[in-house]
């Protein structure tokens, strides 16, 4: 009855010729080819990690920001311990016995067979002498690392700083292992890839007294280290280390901007520090005490603190006027110390009246520009408000307001320009009108702008309505590596015929004498053009800020500086950025009496200068 | 005298090389979790004494296997197969996610896992099935029942998902072919994977060649006519030419594929006509097997992109020599063959493994625990591993033949085919020369569910044997 009993052959031959296959295989794995055979006197195999030295990091000028310097890591196999003179090796390296046995503790803890750190970035007088006594201490050997360097100690928030990979790190990813260094924040952040290289693997035969005894199957599976990539950043150095000089007694940030390229010339945010302290052994502690300081100086203004923009944003206001065509640059309107309609009423200081629109940005007048918004948000043409005021948000949010303007430092805020939806939530589906959004008019009220954000605003209305995003690298590798996103220009909706017109008046806001509001940051021989701004601060004294470009007719640079809790813009923002203008164009800074009242800070009355 | 006669009617030689091999497998994965700091054999934190918890228990339920009456088996066959697929659906649901797979259930400080244990129930399934009285084996009905009971499993098992685990199921299709199913079910099974793996290796262009050149051969060898086939070469090559000149003179750049493409669907067309015309039957078959195999080629490629997952992918790629990565997913393999390589012809002793311990991976004291007795007990151990296998499979091969109910000689079969694919491809991923599948290597490899699940396999079997008399044909 069974028929098919011959087929048991194929199954046994399946097994037998399947069991000859494997012998076979393992005669010429393990007889034959003895490429994996560790030679007779070798004992075992020693894996080095062979770190890069991370790429150099240059400003605009090839001025050099980031180096690297030697540190060397003491390793532990605790497998390969013998005795020595533990007293002996405290003493070399400068530790109590009881810190020596905890950190044997942690290593055996780790494994018996793989390296861990015993010692981490030992400074060169002590990792030279004990490399000359390595052959007492079996077990120990020394691993070569780098650390970061700060020629010029300046730009903390732009550069960011170097770390040990996180848990997180180490398991998303395939490249890092615990121990290597990555970077935290800023552009060693962003350009990570670019400058870490790749690590290599150097395999070494060791004897039994810890001693190389050469390469491990002749290097065949060694596999190179490629150097990191330097860059070259936006960066000028010296303006750079001039605006963190200026903000030395404010908090705040001051962004500057090249308009033609969307450049970062430079960006600070003060209270700041000096890069250095978070290197090497000192990090974690000085992190900390950086993190738990109440003036915040880790926290990066420029693109992570969200501000009303105040009366700079009436720039805006009025571009967005003249293209809704909703008034003229003719059109005048009455001001008698303010804004006066139905029962509400926004003051404004005494100037002449009327005024057009170029002398209502000379002298930042509030009620030309809450009548206009008025024009604006009632606009026929829309039907409804919210309408209106949707159309009014999609001009604001082209010169980059309310969304991430994609730069290449991580922690950048979206800002906050209200969908008509928000003030629905509030007031209810049509029952707001431009009445109850008035502050809008002259940048107060819900508004949050970054410093970024408002440098880039003066360098779309110097170009003339288009900008670049503004962004920190230069080049790097072959040059043509640089994001598709900082090249191309982003227009706003605005006709950039209209221009004109308002970069007349914020001419006149410098350079305009009687009336103008900006007048301490003039210049003989330079036409700056600015427009001062105070944004209101619940919590305290006013926000002086100030937006500036020059020279008028080729802008080589827009600015914005933010000054908190001091006052006018005029006070404080305005001389700044002024400065800040002469030193990048002039290379040096002539008005000294000005640059003096700054750095002497506010503890100065203002009544001196003024 | 019913208990007495199990114990006289044992297979002892069977029971003694399970034991010699559950002893070895204990003590090569306490070399393999061996450092200074892990020092007891019987420490029940280690892995060691955890396996050794497991190999008691699986002792336990061995004897309970062998008190139970051998109709058991027989009767309760699809309750059993039932409860497993209850498990595999218990646990999609409320399983326990390791390593990306949603395998293991958690009763308490019990892990189970359910995958393994279906292994004995499709074996105990199948072999009622098949052994039901008045069935007919070459029959469509039949191949169809067959395979749903042995693919089902798989099937959940591969939502878990665990491919390596549902792979392998698939050879009972050793079972089916001892019991009568058409051998071109094997053929065909086997030349589906070199096909596979063929497509992966080399270029489009080369397999069409290979597969065209195989089929001209073939119909040469069917039709027993030179001429014939030196003729549809000449079709082909003519068409080659033609194509070849089209596109060359017209300045198209289709690329060679493309014009090889062209050339035999053209020449499939002058085929088809002339084997329709003078009714060459068996030339109409291999006709339609090539383009079937043509087409085949290029569904591996959408298969391998869409369906494998990207781990997959590479470590077929790295075995195939397509992806050099020694310190990613070839990683345990690249150790795996050093530590291999470095033991030597007799290894560096019991314990004194460094290439195991030095690069220690999770794997190492269950997928990959034949490293640790290569490299400790060099290719004199190894090879003394490998004939043990051989000789329990055969004496296992043995025992199934021997059996009166065609029932437990299916089963016996079932057990042979799941030990045979855990053993060859196991031993055959830790060498290097399949693609790393994670199954365990029966006996040896940590872990209590595959232990309980083979020891339950072997143990059924043992128990069916013993009565094998009673049953009168």
């Amino acid at each position: 009855m069974n028929s098919y009993v011959d087929r048991k052959y194929i199954i046994i031959i399946l097994i037998l010729l399947s069991a000859l296959l494997f012998i076979t295989k393992l005669f010429y794995m393990q007889i034959i080819d003895d490429r994996y055979k560790l030679s007779a006197e070798s004992n075992s195999r020693r894996d080095v990690i062979i770190y890069p030295a991370r790429g150099l990091v240059y400003d605009r000028n090839q001025n050099l920001l980031v180096s690297n310097q030697a540190a060397y890591d003491i390793m532990v196999i605790p497998r390969q311990m013998e005795s020595f003179d533990t007293i002996e090796l405290c003493r070399l390296l400068g530790i109590e016995r009881q810190d020596f046995d905890e950190r044997i503790k942690k290593a055996k803890e780790y494994s018996y067979y793989v390296p861990s750190v015993f010692m981490k970035q030992v400074p060169a007088e002590i990792s030279s002498v004990f490399s000359e006594k390595l052959f007492l201490y079996n077990g120990f050997y020394l691993q070569s690392r780098t650390l970061r360097k700060y020629p010029k100690n300046i730009a903390s928030h732009v550069l960011g700083y170097v770390g040990e990979v996180s848990k997180k790190d180490v398991e998303n990813s395939d490249y890092y292992v615990s121990g290597d260094y990555i970077g935290i924040s800023g552009i060693e952040k962003t350009y990570e890839e670019v400058l870490r290289g790749e690590k290599g693997h150097k395999y070494y035969m060791v004897d039994v007294h810890n001693r190389i005894t050469g390469e491990w199957e002749a290097g065949r599976f060694d596999e190179q280290s490629v150097l990191g990539t330097n860059i070259t950043l936006t960066i000028d150095n010296e303006l750079q280390e001039y605006g963190e000089k200026l903000m030395r007694s404010f908090s705040g940030s001051i962004v500057a901007i090249e308009p033609g390229t969307g450049e970062i010339l430079s960006l600070v945010s003060a209270p700041s520090f000096p890069p250095d302290l978070l290197v090497g052994r000192g990090l974690s502690a000085n992190y900390n005490k950086l993190a738990t300081d109440t003036l915040n100086p880790v926290f990066n203004r420029a693109v992570a603190a969200s501000y009303p923009p105040g009366s700079t944003f009436k720039i805006i206001n009025g571009l967005i006027s003249l293209e809704e065509g909703v008034s003229s640059p003719s059109t005048g309107f009455y001001c008698d110390l303010g804004y006066y309609y139905r029962g509400i009423h926004v003051g404004c200081h005494s100037h002449d009246s009327p005024l057009d629109l170029v002398g209502a940005i000379q002298n930042s007048c509030n009620a030309y520009f809450c009548n206009i918004l008025g024009r604006i948000l009632e606009d026929k043409k829309f039907g409804r408000t919210d309408s209106a005021y949707v159309n009014w948000k999609n001009h604001v949010e082209s010169f980059g307001f309310g969304n991430r303007l994609g730069t290449d430092i991580s922690g950048e805020l979206k800002g906050f320009v209200p969908e008509p939806a928000y003030y629905d939530r509030y007031y209810g589906v049509g029952h707001w009108n431009f009445l109850t959004v008035l502050s809008l008019a002259i940048g107060q009220g819900e508004l949050g702008i970054t410093p970024l954000q408002m440098a880039n605003m003066t360098a779309a209305i110097s170009n003339r309505g288009y900008y670049f995003v503004p962004h920190l690298i230069k080049e790097y590798g072959n040059g043509s590596e640089i994001n598709e996103n900082f090249l191309s220009k982003h227009y706003t909706s605005i006709d950039s015929s209209l221009f004109e017109i308002v970069v007349d008046g914020m001419d006149l806001v410098v350079n305009g004498g009687k009336g103008s509001t900006a007048r301490i940051a003039k210049m003989n021989d330079l036409i700056i053009c600015g427009k001062t701004g105070t944004a209101e601060n619940p919590f305290g004294e006013d926000h002086s800020i100030f937006v500036a470009f020059a020279p008028k007719d080729d802008p080589k640079i827009a600015i914005a500086a933010y000054v908190e809790n001091v006052g006018f813009g005029s006070s404080w923002a305005a001389p700044i950025a002024s400065l800040m203008i002469e030193k990048y164009l002039t290379r040096e800074v002539t008005r000294s009496w000005l640059e003096t009242y700054i750095l002497n800070g506010p503890q100065l009355d203002k009544e001196e200068i003024e | 005298m019913k208990r007495g006669s199990v114990i006289a009617n044992m297979d002892w030689i069977t029971v003694l090389l399970y034991l010699i091999m559950i002893v070895l497998g204990w003590l090569n994965i306490y070399s393999a979790v061996y450092s200074d700091s892990t020092s007891e054999l019987l420490d029940l934190s280690h892995r060691q004494g955890k396996q050794f918890l497991w190999m008691i228990s699986s002792i336990i339920i061995a004897t309970i296997i062998l008190i139970i009456d051998h109709k058991f088996y027989d009767f309760f066959a699809y309750a059993f197969y039932g409860m497993a697929i209850l498990l595999l659906l218990i646990v999609l649901l409320v399983g326990k996610e390791i390593n990306g797979a949603k395998s293991w259930i958690i009763l308490g400080g019990l892990q189970i896992q359910p995958s393994e244990l279906a292994k004995p129930a499709v074996a105990i399934a199948l072999a009622r099935y098949l052994s039901g009285f008045n069935l007919k084996i070459n029959k469509f009905k039949t191949y169809f029942i067959s395979a749903i009971i042995i693919l089902s499993p798989s099937l959940l098992i591969i939502l878990q998902p665990d491919t390596g685990s549902a792979i392998v199921f698939f050879v009972f299709i050793l079972v089916v072919f001892r019991e009568g199913f058409p051998i071109s079910f094997l053929l065909i099974s086997i030349s589906l994977i070199v096909l596979f793996l063929l497509s992966l290796i080399f270029e489009k262009v080369i397999i069409l060649g290979i597969i065209t050149i195989l089929s001209i051969f073939s119909a040469g060898i069917v039709l027993r006519s030179f001429k014939k086939m030196m003729l549809s070469a000449l079709i082909i090559a003519g068409n080659l030419f033609v194509f070849w000149g089209i596109d060359s003179q017209a300045g198209l750049e289709s690329g060679n594929l493309r014009i090889g493409i062209l050339s035999l669907g053209f020449s499939s067309i002058i085929f088809l006509i002339v084997i329709l015309k003078s009714r060459l039957r068996s030339a109409g078959i291999i006709l339609g097997f090539g383009i079937m195999a043509i087409f085949y080629v290029f569904t591996v490629d959408f298969a391998f992109n869409n369906i494998l997952d990207s781990y997959q992918q590479r470590r077929i790629n790295i075995m195939l020599d397509l992806e050099s990565d020694p310190h990613g997913a070839g990683y345990n393999l690249a150790q795996s063959k050093i530590a291999i390589g470095s033991g030597g012809l007799s290894g560096k002793g019991y314990l004194n493994g460094t290439q195991t311990k030095l690069n220690f991976v999770p794997e190492q004291s269950t997928d990959f625990i034949f490293c640790t007795v290569g490299e400790e007990w060099g290719f004199i151990g190894s090879s003394i591993v490998i004939l043990l296998f051989v000789f329990l499979l055969l004496r296992l091969v043995k025992l199934a033949e021997r059996q009166r109910s065609k029932f437990a000689r299916i089963y016996g079969y079932g057990v042979v085919s799941i030990l045979f694919f855990h053993f060859f491809v196991n031993i055959g991923m830790t060498i290097g020369m399949f693609p790393v599948i994670g199954i365990p290597l029966p006996f040896f490899s940590y872990g209590g569910s595959s232990l309980w699940a083979f020891t339950i396999l072997l143990f059924i079997l043992l128990r069916l044997d013993a009565s094998r008399m009673e049953h009168i044909n």
